[in-house]
């Protein structure tokens, strides 16, 4: 085999692997600050890509240039769900909080194909359909787009949480709830803020995925059982851990599909992240 | 339980044709019918249903300029002219449903023939009660290729299985090689993981040493609900095949058609069996990229520029149920067709009758809607006489480039590239 299609296929994974770390950034977040898992992260994604659509289809508007009003979008939309779902169900059990997520999902996606049908609808022609060539080597213009979107993401949320007071009033109230209140943290605007930026990542991620990807109701399915690998291997919580692992998945399952068979591509994926989780069970990147 | 009692026997034999005399006096002839009509493919089920109430309609009445069996006359001739009671049941898409239903139909509905069932699952046990209880079934849509392969005496389907429907991308191909100096020689098979997929890869597998002029350099297999399709298409590119076979369901379809474009992968053709590469949805997501990728069809309204009676059945359907008539309708309408053929020729309403008559069914193709060669069924109950038809979309329309000698469009072979 030549070189130029091992650097190919090197490329074609990291741009997945960018799109995939996205997706996670938004569901690492959520859990780092508040310890719960979304299990309708998905599902969010799907609104964003219907809403991409949508607004191509009514407007013609380009998912490039609706991105910045998806994330938006998203953002209202995480906060909703954190003042209207999540904030009476944390007082409750573990199993409350999974249920209602859990719940959400289910909710979502029959709303999506009782409003839209099972159809499939794709954005056609969009700005980021196209491809950059670099001699011979073929680079997806939605992969390059999600690289420099998963690294400003991840870049803007890091100066977030490190930087700013904000991001130091995340931290506590991730930390010790009651300290942080005890304080003067006003926590319960903390997670509508987790909430809130977790959406809109998801809703930056959809918004690149719909220039590619045809969506329909289940279509978060697909992506999110990638994303929670992601960030369980990365380390529940960790944004860094989650733009890494999300390369490493995205790497790791172009290589086996060509290598070993297409229809396995995802083993290796899965046993790494079993290594992974017997050998260092808080992840690559995860605090204990 | 009357076994080695003649008189016994005698009874059992005379109330059996004193009950059929009373039931089935000669104005009606019942026919079971069960098809999925709730349940996620009711509509599906519902368009199906409407082509066999249009078929019995035109059994049942007159229809002077139709050029199809039983339309000119009133009911079946041979039988005095008795009309068709067509009794419908639902099965919901569930196996259990469905041989529940096949035997309430049977035992107190007191058909003599059934017809179904959409779901190959349901087809197969439906057909599972008829077996045992000694009344006929025929399926114009149920295609997986086991249910003719399981020895039934009872069980006739006029659609080609799932099987003899790979057989035709090959047959096309050495059509196609023939007189060209630019030979297909390697292909490729793509497909999804699920039963449907894997057994139309193992189908082109069996074909090969048949079709040994061609090579199979490449089968891959991928997990349904894919989110990228890259090592996929990389291996493609590496394998360089002439043509590639494609099972894909509606997302992986259009995913696939993007990366092959996105990494310009053409290859001279892409044949795909089932309808996603064809789809509406496929269309308004690729635009003029959707264009010549070749669908695998059972039926196309282009036909009608070779077969009159085509364009006048779908004509009746469209008016009727307002919804254009697909190949599925189609199938199942030409079943029904054979059916109440065979129940003509038996002259009788009794199941065993109509079981033999069905068995010496041998139908031409100007009576069909289908681009058959008729209508024949070999000791397995299934039609050998099948023919699919290749249709390619030419300026975001299907339309039917395949059997030569039928087509309405002319071939755009190979793909031009870039596309």
């Amino acid at each position: 085999m030549s070189g130029d299609l091992l650097v190919q296929l090197l490329l074609s994974g990291i741009g997945m692997g960018f799109i995939f770390a996205l997706i996670a950034i938004g569901l690492t977040l959520i859990y780092g600050v508040m310890n719960v898992v979304n299990f309708a992260h998905g599902e969010f994604l799907m609104l964003s890509m219907y809403a991409s659509y949508l607004a191509f289809a009514t407007w013609g508007a380009d998912p490039i240039v609706t991105l910045p009003f998806v994330a938006a979008l998203m953002f209202v939309f995480g906060l909703l769900v954190y003042y209207l779902l999540v904030r009476r169900v944390m007082q409750g059990s573990m199993n409350s909080q999974i249920f209602a997520t859990f719940g959400l999902m289910v909710f979502l996606q029959a709303a999506a194909q009782f409003i839209m049908g099972a159809d499939y609808f794709a954005v056609r022609g969009g700005l980021l359909s196209g491809v950059l060539e670099v001699g011979s080597l073929i680079l997806p213009a939605p992969q390059l787009a999600a690289v420099v979107g998963a690294s400003t993401a991840t870049g803007v949320l890091y100066w977030l949480v490190f930087r700013t007071a904000t991001g130091r009033s995340l931290r506590a109230a991730s930390q010790d709830r009651q300290a942080a209140s005890t304080l003067g943290i006003n926590v319960d605007r903390m997670y509508a803020l987790a909430w809130g930026i977790g959406a809109a990542c998801v809703g930056i991620a959809g918004s690149l995925l719909s220039n590619f990807y045809p969506v329909f109701p289940r279509v978060g399915a697909i992506f999110v059982l990638i994303a929670y690998v992601a960030v369980a291997l990365g380390g529940f919580g960790s944004i860094h851990g989650a733009l890494v692992a999300g390369v490493i998945i995205g790497l790791l399952q172009v290589l086996a599909g060509f290598f070993i068979s297409s229809q396995l591509k995802f083993v290796p994926v899965y046993l790494l992240y079993l290594i992974v989780v017997l050998v260092r069970p808080r992840g690559l990147f995860g605090r204990l | 339980m009357f076994t080695g009692n003649p008189a016994g026997r005698f009874v059992v034999l005379f109330c059996s044709v004193f009950w059929f005399g009373l039931a089935h006096s000669a104005d009606e002839v019942r026919v079971g019918a069960l098809y999925p009509l709730s349940g996620q493919v009711a509509k599906s089920g519902e368009d199906t249903v409407n082509a066999i109430r249009l078929a019995v309609d035109i059994i049942n009445n007159k229809y002077p300029d139709l050029g199809v069996p039983f339309a000119a006359t009133e009911g079946l001739p041979a039988l005095g002219n008795a009309k068709i009671t067509l009794l419908i049941a639902d099965h919901q898409g569930s196996p259990e449903t469905g041989a529940a239903e096949a035997e309430r139909l049977i035992v107190q509905q007191k058909a003599v023939a059934l017809i179904g069932a959409f779901h190959s699952s349901v087809a197969a046990t439906s057909s599972q009660v008829a077996e045992r209880m000694g009344v006929p079934y025929i399926s114009g849509e149920s295609e997986a290729s086991t249910l003719t392969e399981r020895g039934f005496k009872w069980f006739f389907r006029t659609t080609p299985s799932s099987r003899t429907q790979a057989r035709d991308f090959f047959t096309f191909l050495r059509e196609l090689n023939k007189g060209s100096k630019d030979q297909v020689r390697t292909i490729a098979v793509v497909h999804e993981n699920t039963l449907w997929g894997q057994e139309f890869a193992k189908s082109v597998e069996g074909y090969l040493p048949e079709f040994s002029d061609f090579k199979l350099v490449a089968d891959i297999s991928y997990q349904q609900g894919t989110a990228d399709v890259t090592s996929e298409v990389q291996r493609l590119i590496a394998a360089k095949p002439d043509v590639v076979f494609h099972a894909s369901y509606d997302a992986e379809a259009i995913l696939f058609a993007r990366t092959y474009k996105q990494y310009k992968f053409s290859p001279r053709g892409v044949m795909a069996i089932g309808a996603a590469f064809g789809s509406s949805a496929f269309r308004q997501a690729l635009g003029p990229d959707a264009n010549f990728y070749l669908i695998r069809e059972h039926w196309s309204r282009d036909l009608a520029s070779k077969n009159r009676v085509v364009a006048q059945v779908a004509k009746l359907y469209r008016d009727r149920f307002g919804k254009d008539m697909d190949g599925t309708p189609a199938r199942a309408f030409s079943a029904m067709m054979t059916l109440a053929d065979a129940i003509n020729r038996a002259g009788s309403a009794d199941p065993k009758k109509i079981r033999d008559a069905l068995a010496a069914t041998n139908l031409a193709p100007d009576k069909l809607i289908m681009p058959w060669t008729g209508i024949r069924f070999d000791q397995t109950g299934q039609n050998d006489l099948t023919r699919g038809i290749f249709v390619q979309t030419l300026d975001g329309a299907p339309r039917m480039v395949w059997p030569f000698d039928q087509a309405a469009a002319k071939l755009v072979w190979p793909r031009p590239a870039g596309r």
